[in-house]
């Protein structure tokens, strides 16, 4: 600290003191010898000054006080500015541009696109596509994430957007509910991500597959005609490590606010998790509205997946050809089950 | 009108917490909430100082600018308030906050925070004047009676002041001159940007 002192003296004598006008005032050779005894110029008598302080703590000052609450100590965070630059300016740019660009994107989409229909119709005959458990971990994380999501965007954005049409005092209320739900739909939301990663990761390891089928335009911009794919498609791949991995950050983060100063100590590490929390949910939300778009008005039979869970024959051969061939084979090679009766038997 | 501030005068803080006694006492402030605070630094070493701190009430306040449902508010003496009914305890304007200023009771689930409560430069709330509601909310409303902050006004030293800026910054420049040497008025760079000090 001594040798610090000596060697930002200089500049403290610049930047010196009160409020500008004192410094001016201030005769040179003024009485500070006795202030500073560690000093060997009495040029700059105050160690304490703020802007020194500053300079040598890079920005935060840090004390020591007699209350039990120990976070007091932090004195001044200039950094706060910047947080409140962020929330102002970063995060409503960053939103706006995500959420809302999706949006035009897949509504210009389906303008020149339409629905990608089933070539060869509708056949007739289904397939299971996903068993009940899938079903349930996909629902769980899909409601609870809407929810997670009307009341996370409320946060940043219902300020500007809601407030204005509900009024300070209706929007006080329902930000109230909306922050315990979102406390609280955070524990299935996080259940069903880690049900969705142990239940489906072996079908989504990424493999020269997905190169060609990326290659070949996906199944979007290649028109019906990707290279036949397995379970998941190289755009469903992409999808569920985009959920697994931003809603697992997402969740690491949220918890970290949700305990504050529990497992995250410092003031920065606090300031971080809210900032990244805010921009993976808003890349996340724009991933997930392309995501709802195909499951429903953007592909036909793609929602019967998700819903009775079973899909029709002609949609998984177009779709998922080498997974049709597998299961087929699969079936094929399988006893019949018990009391079953060849066709036209009886 | 004029444009309240505080100033602590860190050469003359002797670190008595009086301010912080004062201020709970005025307010009835909850046990584990700290409206004002003194921090020492360099404690023990050449140089201490000790920095009496709460709301500096700032220009364009950070806590008002990432606040979502907007429940600050500048009075025309520049006080920033906030109200209670609005706030739902989402503790962004803590990590905003350049000084630390706001407080969450914990209550509930998890770390889950109750309202928050700052310095209100003993100004009370947006309800009416000393009414029973604004001083179970927000304390005793000084201002409203003419009055300064109790902390500015018991300090022993008269470390801790508080008035139109433009005063106190005129009494800390005389000080300052007189005696020759002071470390700065804490914090204002950072609260009100265009006044900047040393």
């Amino acid at each position: 600290m001594t040798h610090f002192l000596t060697r930002l003296r200089g500049l403290i004598a610049a930047a010196a003191l009160g409020l500008g006008l004192a410094a001016a005032s201030l005769p040179a050779t003024s009485p500070a010898t006795a202030q500073a005894p560690a000093a060997p110029t009495p040029a700059a008598p105050a160690q304490a000054s703020e802007q020194m302080l500053f300079n040598y703590l890079q920005g935060n000052v840090q004390g020591r006080v007699t209350i039990p609450d120990q976070r007091a100590a932090l004195l001044i965070q200039p950094q706060g500015r910047e947080f409140q630059h962020f929330h102002r300016t970063t995060l409503k740019w960053l939103g706006g541009i995500a959420i809302g660009g999706m949006l035009v994107v897949l509504v210009v989409f389906y303008m020149i696109r339409g629905k990608v229909r089933i070539e060869a119709g509708l056949s007739g005959r289904t397939i299971e596509r996903f068993n009940g458990l899938e079903r349930f971990a996909h629902w769980l994380t899909a409601s609870s994430f809407i929810v997670l999501c009307i009341t996370g965007l409320n946060i940043s954005f219902g300020r500007e957007l809601l407030m204005p049409l509900m009024g300070p005092e209706a929007f006080a209320t329902w930000s109230q509910w909306g922050k315990i739900a979102h406390n609280f739909l955070s524990f299935p939301f996080t259940l069903g991500v880690l049900l969705m990663l142990v239940i489906w990761i072996k079908d989504n390891i990424p493999n020269g597959e997905d190169v060609k089928w990326f290659a070949a335009g996906g199944g979007l911009i290649g028109h019906g005609h990707p290279p036949p794919t397995r379970r998941f498609s190289g755009g469903q791949k992409v999808i569920f490590w985009a959920v697994v991995l931003g809603g697992g950050a997402i969740a690491v983060t949220g918890f970290i606010m949700m305990f504050p100063f529990q497992f995250v100590t410092t003031m920065e590490g606090m300031q971080l998790a809210t900032q990244l929390h805010g921009i993976i949910s808003i890349v996340l939300i724009a991933i997930i509205l392309a995501h709802i778009y195909l499951g429903s008005v953007g592909m036909e039979g793609a929602f019967a997946a998700m819903g009775s869970g079973h899909v029709d024959l002609n949609w998984a051969k177009e779709h998922h050809g080498l997974w049709v061939e597998e299961m087929m084979s699969a079936g094929r090679g399988a006893a019949a089950p018990e009391g079953a009766r060849k066709a036209g038997a009886d | 009108m004029a444009r309240m501030k505080f100033l602590c005068d860190a050469d003359r803080c002797i670190e008595c917490n009086a301010c912080v006694t004062a201020c709970k006492n005025e307010h009835e402030v909850p046990w584990g909430i700290n409206r004002r605070r003194v921090v020492t630094i360099n404690d023990g070493k050449p140089g201490e100082r000790s920095i009496s701190m709460a709301c500096m009430h700032c220009t364009d306040a950070p806590c008002a600018a990432v606040c979502p449902t907007d429940c600050f508010f500048t009075t025309a003496d520049g006080v920033v308030l906030h109200s209670k009914d609005l706030c739902i305890g989402c503790g962004y304007c803590f990590y905003a906050c350049p000084f630390g200023a706001p407080q969450y009771p914990r209550l509930g689930n998890f770390g889950s925070r109750g309202k928050m409560d700052k310095c209100t430069y003993c100004a009370g709330g947006p309800e009416a004047d000393n009414t029973p509601a604004e001083y179970a909310k927000y304390g005793s409303n000084r201002l409203a009676e003419g009055k300064l902050p109790i902390c500015a006004e018991m300090c022993s030293t008269k470390a801790l002041l508080a008035g139109d800026g433009d005063i106190i910054a005129q009494i800390y420049a005389e000080r300052v001159t007189r005696r020759g040497y002071g470390s700065g008025a804490w914090g204002w760079r950072t609260a009100y940007k265009d006044a900047a000090t040393g």
